[in-house]
């Protein structure tokens, strides 16, 4: 694994322990993707509340990120939601910070991208899930299962209709969680692809006079990852706040 | 990472053609699910509490403290225009009474004048039609006397006509009588 990693576009996608932990029997070492996580962590601590920390009245360059952020994802929130969906606002803010810090810091070389994990944006995906099905059942009770029954659907229509509705809404989590990583991982790819271009035109004589093409190349690339980084992190908080909706709301 | 990778590589033929991963591919790799699902929840969770019990509360004061304080200025502003609109007002209403005031005293000023005037006017007229009257008066009188004088002087003329005439003396009284009723 240590030869040619110039030019293995997976090799940046793998999880390596930095510090072997065992508890109980199960692996809970920390990897390169745990310390990616804790960085995360930090960076979005830091523009949060260390940003935030005084409070001013006319705030300054980070308090005016902070602020821009709650702002941005409120509206979001209340525009699917309601203000009664203001309740998940923690839940989704924490999801789209999380989400959006992970894509960015990423993209930084000799980084590793945590949302480029399945595990990671399908355990995310699933507490979504978790928490429309358990707020739903706890909150309307059965009535919640009308979520799967369309009203003004003819009888005989009904078992085809609801099992699509079953189909659609078992899926939310796959889908939810497949966008964000392959898009995650195909743009890490493809950067890293161009990336081997530019060194392997370098050296191989004549051909390095076209090696600035795919360097122009890269260069776009990495602004429209940037692009995707930020609308990923904003469509995953988005469908977090449709399918709050349904909890709060179902029955179509 | 050796023994992951012995233990999964009769699995994984499908990735990387050419490739020297001999394991999954990476993000498919169940091994590494355990320790990243338990570093995302602690992970997460620590973020999750950091935001609701400390960052959100906290922007969401910020924001409110500044909502106040903007509608607060905003009030004080208004109350600030209403006061400068009443001491406009007020300044208003004090020109206008000193133009009132300073208008009546003018109009007060003139008339006194006017009555003055009119009664040096007065005055000074009947101080003159006095005059003239008085001068009419002598006037009269002195015709009067003169005219008085005027039956002696044709009595004694015509006595003298008379006695020129006849070469006696004339009876004055007869005379005097003739001239009267002639007078009249």
């Amino acid at each position: 694994m240590a030869t040619g990693n110039a030019i293995d576009p997976i090799h940046q996608f793998i999880v390596a322990p930095l510090a072997n932990i065992r508890i109980g029997g199960i692996d809970a070492s920390f990897t390169n993707a745990s310390l990616f996580m804790v960085v995360v962590l930090l960076a979005v601590t830091f523009l949060m509340i260390v940003g935030t920390a005084q409070k001013s009245i006319v705030p300054g360059r980070l308090q005016s990120a902070a602020e821009m952020a709650y702002e941005f994802v409120a509206s979001t929130v209340r525009g699917t939601t309601g203000t009664e969906g203001m309740k998940f606002f923690p839940l989704v803010f924490s999801l789209f910070m999380f989400v959006l810090f992970s894509n960015l810091i990423g993209l930084l070389p000799y980084t590793f991208t945590v949302t480029s994990q399945i595990v990671v944006t399908f355990a995310l995906a699933g507490l979504v899930i978790l928490t429309v099905i358990l707020y739903g059942l706890a909150r309307h009770g059965t009535h919640f299962l009308h979520l799967f029954v369309p009203s003004g659907v003819a009888p005989a229509l009904l078992p085809f209709i609801v099992l699509i509705e079953v189909i659609s809404f078992v899926s939310r989590p796959i889908s939810l969680s497949v966008r964000l990583f392959a898009n995650m991982l195909a743009g890490h790819i493809t950067l890293k692809v161009f990336g081997a271009f530019v060194a392997l035109l370098l050296s191989a004589g004549g051909w390095a006079v076209i090696s600035p093409l795919p360097l122009v190349g890269i260069v776009a690339l990495t602004a429209f990852e940037l692009l995707v980084a930020f609308l990923q992190a904003y469509v995953f908080a988005i469908l977090t706040c449709v399918y709050l909706n349904d909890a709060l709301h179902p029955g179509h | 990472m050796a023994t992951r990778e012995t233990a999964t590589s009769t699995t994984a033929h499908t990735e990387a053609p050419g490739g020297h991963a001999k394991g999954p591919f990476p993000p498919f790799d169940p091994n590494v699910f355990a320790p990243q699902l338990i570093w995302l929840a602690l992970t997460f969770g620590a973020l999750y509490l950091l935001m609701s019990r400390i960052a959100l509360p906290r922007i969401e004061s910020i924001l409110e403290a500044r909502r106040a304080r903007i509608a607060n200025d905003l009030d004080d502003a208004s109350s600030m225009q209403g006061k400068a609109q009443a001491a406009g007002a007020a300044y208003e209403k004090t020109l206008a009474d000193a133009k009132a005031i300073a208008q009546a005293t003018a109009q007060a000023t003139r008339d006194k004048l006017a009555a003055d005037s009119a009664a040096k006017r007065k005055m000074l007229e009947d101080q003159l039609n006095a005059k003239l009257a008085d001068a009419e008066r002598s006037i009269a009188g002195t015709k009067a006397q003169a005219m008085s004088h005027v039956g002696e002087i044709a009595t004694a003329t015509a006595a003298r006509i008379v006695s020129h005439i006849t070469g006696k003396p004339a009876d004055t009284a007869k005379i005097a009588a003739a001239i009267a009723a002639t007078k009249t």
